[in-house]
């Protein structure tokens, strides 16, 4: 009950945050002008009609380092609990990490070897 | 008083969540499906909050919605996945689709269902409640002693996943021009420079 | 009904007003942010920069938010409307939000959470997405080369700034991720002392998290004209804006917090560690950081894209992991 409680200056600034999102973002649709003409509103291309679709296909290296980032990011969630409990778990605690780090070091290895890591 | 007030938080969240559910699957944009998936896992995580599980509710947003999803995006993002298509597999899948649905649902209360969900059963009610020991230090204390196995499996499951995702999407294009740092720094002024004299109207040869 | 006044509306008037009491400065430093901005890199060029709406161009933040105000809200034709209008809000309202639990004196925080610096890097994992909204929903080239340029080039330099806030939690140990546990660890050393090299990579991140020079690949003037806030106008533009520079003072904060004592004198003489001098002291650092911020913008050049996915990856990923074992290997096996 305690662990809520002590969360809820944050959901009220969530509110708040919000309603001043909307506020600020909404001010400039009642006070400013509204003339759109279809140049106006065509995608900035510098003076070009637009070729092709702009979502078009990208390096699949991007899909790379999100997949990449994601496993790191969990290697890092498995790390927060160990570095506060570091001191009482000891040195048991301490190498069952290091075993854990280490097969993913082999695997950054690996990637780096690879040239998973390299952007051309 | 403070009793309302969580269970007001609660079915607010709650209903937030389950509409957002809904709504990634009913929604006709795919892009639109993963956000309200984003706000789902919001809302969840707050329902952790509620309950105290302060620390799964933190990786919940940093893993699912600062990763995960990310990825989820990139992918419908690039994919163009039209409206017209979104919805054809419907009819054939639909079956399915319910009945791997029903089964999911039929482990689940069986899960529950059993013992170790009990509030009555030793595991449970000896183990210390979130009042007089952080959750955080808590996990820290038994994940990486008493679940050591289970620990450095997930590692190798980590370590497959990261294998799998470079021989999956790495190609190599030809003809790239890369930059080689130490070849750049080793090179001398010897090597890439020559004065020559010139004599007028002869040119180099 | 007095009794409902006083369990219910009171307290929740009272945590308004505390957050008032950090949202107003807040909004007013992003705001004089972009005048002191163009004042430092006009006074790197020899130039005077803003000088003409008030003494000193003190007015010009309110001179321009007026304008922008009354600007047309241009929603660019193909654009997806909802994912167009949110983005910009979503980025705003992040940037405030992260401030909830940073603490600025010894007993003052909106939000004193046990896992406050987790609620941190939770919030600033979230800023991608206001990016990534943004240039898909606008549906044009540069815009979505800009998003697709910045969520890679976030998301590699957030693994390092996980691995140095391990370095810090584990230094503090037990209640390492409550913010005024940190701040309290520092008061006999900063660990910008202990961790230097740690401090200087975290900066270094905090500039590519950004997206600031010398990391503003994503906004690139000279090739993506301005990245994915391209087809934005008026408040929206503003929006994307104000968050940009209430991100540069959260990483200040942040790297203030965790590396420079926080809200700590660095001197306990007189009145200098006195409790009502502490926000000075907090506002004294994030300032000096912010200041750094555009100090390094006036000075280095842009980082070609390879190089930053270098410097990511291979050069701040391995170091700070071995920080890491580095840090934990002391602490374990000196008992520290």
């Amino acid at each position: 009950m305690e662990v809520a409680e002590s969360y809820l200056p944050i959901l009220i600034f969530m509110v708040l945050a919000t309603v001043l999102a909307i506020v600020m973002a909404g001010i400039p649709l009642l006070v400013a002008p509204k003339r759109p003409d279809s140049e106006k509103l065509s995608a900035y291309e510098c003076g070009f009609e637009a070729f092709d679709d702009s979502r078009g296909r990208f390096d699949v290296r991007f899909y790379l380092v999100a997949i990449l980032f994601i496993i790191f990011d969990l290697e890092v969630a498995f790390l927060f609990p160990w570095a506060v409990s570091l001191r009482e778990i000891g040195l048991f605690g301490f190498w069952s990490m290091m075993i854990f780090l280490t097969i993913l070091t082999v695997g950054f290895i690996y990637e780096w070897k690879k040239g998973a890591l390299e952007w051309e | 008083m403070e009793e309302i007030i969580t269970g007001l938080t609660f079915y607010l969240f709650a209903a937030v969540t389950i509409a957002s559910a809904i709504m990634v699957v009913g929604s006709r944009n795919a892009v639109h499906s993963v956000l309200f998936l984003i706000l789902a896992f919001f809302t969840c995580s707050a329902l952790f909050v509620l309950r105290g599980a302060e620390f799964v509710a933190m990786i919940l947003v940093i893993v699912y919605v600062g990763a995960v999803a990310v990825l989820f995006l990139f992918v419908v993002m690039m994919l163009h996945v039209g409206e017209n298509r979104l919805f054809q597999g419907v009819r054939r899948f639909g079956v399915v689709g319910v009945l791997v649905g029903l089964a999911v649902a039929a482990e689940l209360i069986i899960v529950i269902s059993t013992r170790a969900f009990r509030q009555d059963t030793p595991a449970v009610a000896s183990n210390p409640t979130t009042a007089d020991l952080n959750v955080t230090e808590a996990l820290g204390q038994i994940l990486y002693t008493d679940y050591f196995l289970l620990f450095q499996m997930s590692g190798l499951v980590l370590l497959v996943a990261m294998i799998g995702a470079i021989t999956l999407t790495l190609r190599q294009r030809d003809g790239v021009k890369k930059q080689s740092i130490p070849q750049q720094i080793e090179r001398k002024r010897e090597d890439a420079v020559a004065l020559r004299k010139v004599e007028s109207g002869k040119g180099i040869g | 009904m007095i009794d409902l006044f006083l369990t219910v509306v009171w307290p929740a008037l009272k945590i308004v007003l505390t957050i008032l009491a950090v949202i107003v400065p807040l909004i007013l430093g992003v705001a004089y942010m972009t005048l002191a901005e163009r004042k430092v890199i006009a006074a790197a060029q020899f130039r005077h920069g803003p000088n003409v709406v008030g003494p000193f161009g003190v007015l010009q933040p309110w001179a321009d938010a007026l304008k922008l105000m009354f600007k047309e809200v241009i929603l660019p034709a193909g654009a997806n409307k909802v994912v167009f209008f949110l983005a910009p809000m979503l980025t705003f309202a992040l940037a405030m939000l992260a401030w909830a639990v940073m603490p600025i004196t010894e007993n003052f925080a909106i939000a004193d959470i046990n896992l406050g610096l987790l609620y941190l890097f939770a919030i600033s994992s979230l800023g991608v997405y206001g990016i990534i909204m943004s240039g898909w929903a606008s549906n044009s080239k540069y815009p979505f080369l800009g998003a697709l340029r910045s969520a890679a080039q976030m998301v590699s330099y957030e693994v390092s700034m996980g691995l140095i806030i391990i370095t810090v939690v584990i230094t503090v140990g037990a209640g390492g991720f409550n913010l005024g546990n940190i701040v309290e660890a520092q008061r006999d050393l900063w660990f910008a002392v202990i961790h230097f090299p740690m401090f200087v990579v975290f900066f270094i991140s905090a500039l590519a998290e950004t997206n600031r020079a010398p990391f503003d690949l994503p906004e690139g003037e000279s090739e993506l004209v301005a990245g994915y806030f391209l087809e934005y106008s008026s408040m929206q533009f503003a929006l994307f804006f104000l968050g940009e520079y209430a991100n540069i003072l959260l990483m200040s904060a942040m790297t203030v917090t965790l590396f420079l004592g926080g809200y700590l004198s660095p001197v306990e003489v007189w009145f200098l560690g006195d409790v009502w001098m502490q926000p000075i002291w907090f506002m004294l650092k994030t300032s000096f950081i912010a200041f750094v911020f555009l100090w390094v913008r006036a000075t280095v050049p842009r980082y070609r894209y390879d190089q930053l996915m270098r410097l990511g990856w291979k050069v701040f990923l391995p170091l700070s992991l071995f920080w890491v074992v580095l840090t934990s290997g002391i602490i374990v096996g000196f008992g520290l």
